[in-house]
């Protein structure tokens, strides 16, 4: 008998997202993918190319709160053309609409969310493919892989689908609508050593300049650096075996209130 | 074409440098035994909490009134913390030096054992959390019980809130042997048993000096001696197909190797549809070499020599070692819907990427996790535990779970919900993949010159298939034989086929596995037809307790097949017993025996019922001579 050939961590992560890929494509009507045009989501689209042998067979979702870096608008620009991708950019409403018993940078991040139901009420998604993560927030570690929203966009955390093995939750009434999400089961490490492994393209504000470095983009008012001088894709991973600070550290909305976050999530929040 | 059938690299690369195994762990255990605060407690001891967060955590827990609360670090939802509970699943990462774990934490609450079923149902192992104080509970032992079921059987055992009982040995040395016997029942057999405290942080990353009495390694060891679960890589070739994809001129089948390897030039076969082709290319993108082998756990695409018609849902294999073929079949079920489950209701069940409608036939046994004890009943409870009988509108392509346990499991839904799981076993019913396969090619049907109408003309009576179907014991043979020979008096052209006859010639190659037997009534039903044909009246005389292998001789005979069942319930027929039969397989000399050990389905729309327990044999006689006169005399 020949020895078998254990898959790496990253080649078992790798089929698994490509796995829930294609589950996603075939059993759902009308699917489209948000592309944040951070780490993960660069990852999450190179995995959607490697699903479906180069092609990305739905729209990307750019959920433009207008107040992203102007790297980040650059870096959407060249791949959009480069990597052919049939991408809808979509509007937020001004912070004065958002409800305001949240927390200031909370209240801010929530545009995010009533732009994204714009969009799908204009599309009529049935699917949203979305890069997030169980390490990187506690409420986040709670989440399905298919993880079910009501009509109003409502995460219903106290009830969610049992999900046995890879028997994802694909069926739901007409009007509820479905996240996906793809790298649940990735760290911030296996990111950035996957981008390393596959070359694939980031923004550069990830690397260190001038002693600080982005470990996480979002908006430019409500984001900060942290100190670092990491700028290679090879000291990130080394930086990230060492440290003991958490990746969201410098996302302001999550050290605002025990609940803002669970409130942004609940909401529709991704 | 010629293949260049040799092996390359594989695909995968080597893990890169501080890349390490990880380990799925998830924790189990009866409601506030301290599973999430075990959990908090071990990443704080092995320092894989940033300082920051550690404030935050102590903040909280001043806020809310409490010294530290480990369990805030898993229980971040507020309903969690307002009910000092949890309520989902939880999944968090720590190194130790060994190497990485996804660590699962699993609520206890009995409201959400569906949660603590998706987070288990992906672990390498377990630890069965138990409070010193409260000792095993009814949720200690439904998750074990769940846990065997989830196949798996890596389980340690930590006696929690030690401190609470004064670090009592002899409390601890009490419930190691409650939660051993218990768990041997099952079928697991405990790693390590370890005392702890989870608050305190006794023996958890370090050796507590409180319990110097134990001699055991911490827990944080424990963990480190757990096993990853093996490859599935030497297991026969499953590949269930996922989807089909047309993006250019390529018809790339897209799927997931759940077990062996698939080898450019290999031969498959498709099932159910039992179609076959050979494989052309494995397809990847941004690969540098074109791969020519991928291994189980792999997620690929590939292509086909010939173009044959197969949708998701198939599974390829090798001709040598394909999976059973059934629409019926037992399975070890829990049950987490909300309504009871329904005998004869319609559930879909999801098995791989195949979808069947199909109906709970039966309710064998149900299973009290608190006692081990075996009930009747019709339906499954909330988070009950049943074995039962499972029927299929189409043929499933399926294994028993224990030797593939990828196509061995499946999900059922009610509507939009999964209601249940299951784990099957193909323990008593014949693989139909032989009955369903036709073998030979380039056949063309001969028309005769003789219709059926001439040859009805010519004996006065029509051809066709009296199918008798029923118990041993029932009077099959006694009535069959009786009826030829009243009909034969009477000018038919009649023949009896019974099975000691046949077996003697016929089917003299065959045995008495589920397989064989099914066979053996193939091959009746298709001779029954031809002689049906050529213009007899053909009685058979087979138990046939399969309805899958009556539907097919009636496809064999069409129009002129009858199904009479000859009716008489159980405990007559072993009251008679005029072989000694029911007595041996009481006994256990006779496995697999109909009524006793195997299943008798009983027909669903029988041409006719004759039952024998309630009429004398006259009167059967009657009634049976009524139908044929009724049914084959040639107006
Ligand atoms: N004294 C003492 N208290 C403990 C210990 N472990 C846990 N507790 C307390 O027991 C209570 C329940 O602990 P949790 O960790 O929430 O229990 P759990 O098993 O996660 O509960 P569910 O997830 O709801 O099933 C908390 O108040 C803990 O502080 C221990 O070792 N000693
Ligand atoms: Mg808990």
């Amino acid at each position: 008998m020949e020895p078998s050939v254990r898959q790496s961590h990253l080649d078992q992560l790798e089929a698994e997202s490509i796995y829930i890929f294609r589950e996603m494509f075939a059993q759902i009507e009308k699917p489209a993918m948000l592309w944040s045009l951070g780490k993960d989501s660069n990852v999450m689209l190179w995995l959607a190319r490697k699903a479906f042998f180069g092609h990305v067979p739905f729209p990307l979702v750019h959920v433009d709160t207008g107040k992203k870096f102007p790297e980040m608008y650059a870096f959407r620009e060249k791949y959009e053309k480069e990597w052919n991708l049939n991408l809808i950019r979509g509007g937020c409403p001004p912070v004065e609409d958002i409800d305001d018993s949240l927390p200031p940078a909370a209240r801010s991040a929530a545009r995010k969310t009533e732009g994204l139901k714009w969009i799908l009420a204009e599309h009529q998604f049935t699917g949203v493919v979305a890069g997030i993560r169980r390490d990187e927030q506690a409420i986040r570690a709670k989440e399905r892989v298919f993880s079910p929203r009501s009509d109003s966009g409502e995460w219903s955390f106290k009830d969610q689908p049992p999900e046995l093995w890879d028997h994802y939750k694909t069926e739901f009434p007409p009007g509820t609508h479905v996240r996906i999400h793809p790298l649940l089961q990735w760290t911030e490490i296996d990111i950035w050593r996957y981008i390393q492994r596959e070359n694939i393209p980031v923004v550069d504000l990830y690397f260190a300049k001038d002693g600080l470095r982005y470990r996480s983009l979002g908006d430019q008012d409500i984001t900060n650096p942290v100190p670092s001088t990491a700028s290679t894709i090879a000291e990130i991973i080394e930086e990230l075996e060492h440290t003991s600070v958490s990746e969201r550290a410098g996302r302001a909305m999550d050290h605002e209130a025990e609940d803002a976050f669970e409130r942004l999530r609940t909401d529709g929040y991704m | 074409m010629t293949q260049n059938v040799v092996e390359l690299k594989p695909t995968s690369q080597p893990a890169p440098t501080g890349q390490r195994e990880v380990l799925r762990i998830v924790i189990v255990g009866h409601v506030d035994h301290g599973k999430s605060t075990l959990i908090g407690r071990l990443l704080y001891d092995t320092n894989s909490i940033p300082p920051e967060k550690v404030k935050a955590l102590e903040e909280v827990s001043k806020k809310r009134g409490k010294g530290i609360e480990w369990a805030y670090l898993l229980d971040a939802l507020q309903a969690e913390r307002d009910q000092g509970i949890t309520i989902d699943v939880s999944h968090i990462w720590f190194k130790s030096p060994q190497r990485d774990y996804v660590i699962i934490d699993a609520p206890g609450h009995k409201e959400f054992i569906t949660n603590m079923v998706s987070g288990a149902a992906s672990a390498d192992g377990a630890l069965l959390v138990v409070d010193a104080n409260e000792g095993v509970r009814e949720q200690t032992r439904r998750h074990g019980y769940l846990l065997q079921m989830l196949g798996i059987d890596q389980v340690t055992v930590v006696i929690n809130k030690m401190d609470q009982v004064d670090y009592a040995e002899d409390r601890f040395y009490v419930l190691e042997r409650e939660v051993t016997q218990y768990l041997r029942e099952i079928g697991i057999t405990p790693r390590f048993i370890l005392p702890i405290s989870a608050y305190v942080g006794s023996n958890v990353a370090k050796t507590s000096d409180q319990m110097e009495w134990h001699h055991g390694p911490t827990l944080l060891s424990a963990l480190d001696k757990m096993e990853v679960r093996p490859s599935a890589e030497h297991l026969p070739l499953r590949v269930p197909l996922q989807d089909i994809y047309k993006f250019d001129d390529r018809r790339i089948f897209a799927a997931r190797i759940e077990s062996g390897v698939l080898r450019v030039g290999d031969e498959l076969v498709f099932s159910p549809s039992n179609k076959t082709s050979r494989v052309k290319t494995i397809e990847a993108w941004s690969s540098p070499v074109e791969p020519v082998v991928a291994r189980a756990g792999q997620t690929v695409g590939f292509t086909l020599e010939e173009q044959i018609f197969v949708e998701r849902g198939e599974v390829a294999s090798h001709a040598a070692d394909a999976p059973f073929e059934s629409n019926v079949f037992k399975a070890h079920l829990f049950w987490l819907g909300r309504e009871p489950l329904k005998v004869g209701k319609r559930y879909r069940m999801k098995l791989a990427t195949a979808r069947h409608d199909i109906v709970i036939e039966q309710v064998d046994r149900l299973v009290d996790t608190d006692t081990l004890q075996s009930q009747q009943g019709e339906s499954v409870a909330r988070h009950g535990i049943a074995d039962v009988v499972v029927r299929s509108r189409s043929m499933v392509a399926l294994d028993e779970y224990r030797a593939l346990p990828k196509l061995g499991r499946f999900v059922l839904l009610d509507g939009y919900d999964v209601v249940g799981g299951g784990l099957i076993s193909t323990e008593g019913y014949p693989d139909q993949r032989d009955a369903t396969t036709i073998r030979s090619t380039n056949i063309t049907h001969v028309d005769l010159r003789v219709t059926g109408a001439m040859r009805s003309a010519q004996n006065g009576h029509r051809g066709g298939v009296l199918w008798f179907t029923g118990l041993s014991g029932a009077g099959k043979s006694t009535l069959a034989v009786e009826l030829e020979r009243r009909l034969h008096q009477r000018g038919y052209h009649v023949y009896v086929l019974d099975g000691d006859n046949v077996r003697e010639g016929l089917n003299a190659n065959l045995g008495f596995s589920p397989e064989d037997r099914a066979e053996n009534i193939r091959r009746v039903g298709e001779v029954a037809g031809l002689f049906a044909d050529a213009g007899l009246i053909v009685i058979t005389a087979f138990i046939s307790p399969y309805r899958a292998d009556r539907d097919r001789a009636r496809d064999a005979a069409r129009d002129a097949f009858h199904e009479i069942y000859i009716k008489s319930d159980l405990a007559t027929c072993e009251q008679r017993d005029p072989k000694g039969l029911y007595e041996r397989a009481r006994r256990g000399e006779i496995k697999e025996f109909t009524g006793i050990s195997a299943p008798y389905e009983e027909p669903e729309t029988p041409e006719l019922v004759v039952d024998t327990s309630v009429a004398d044999e006259d009167a059967c006689m009657q009634q049976l001579m009524s139908f044929v006169e009724g049914r084959f005399r040639q107006a």
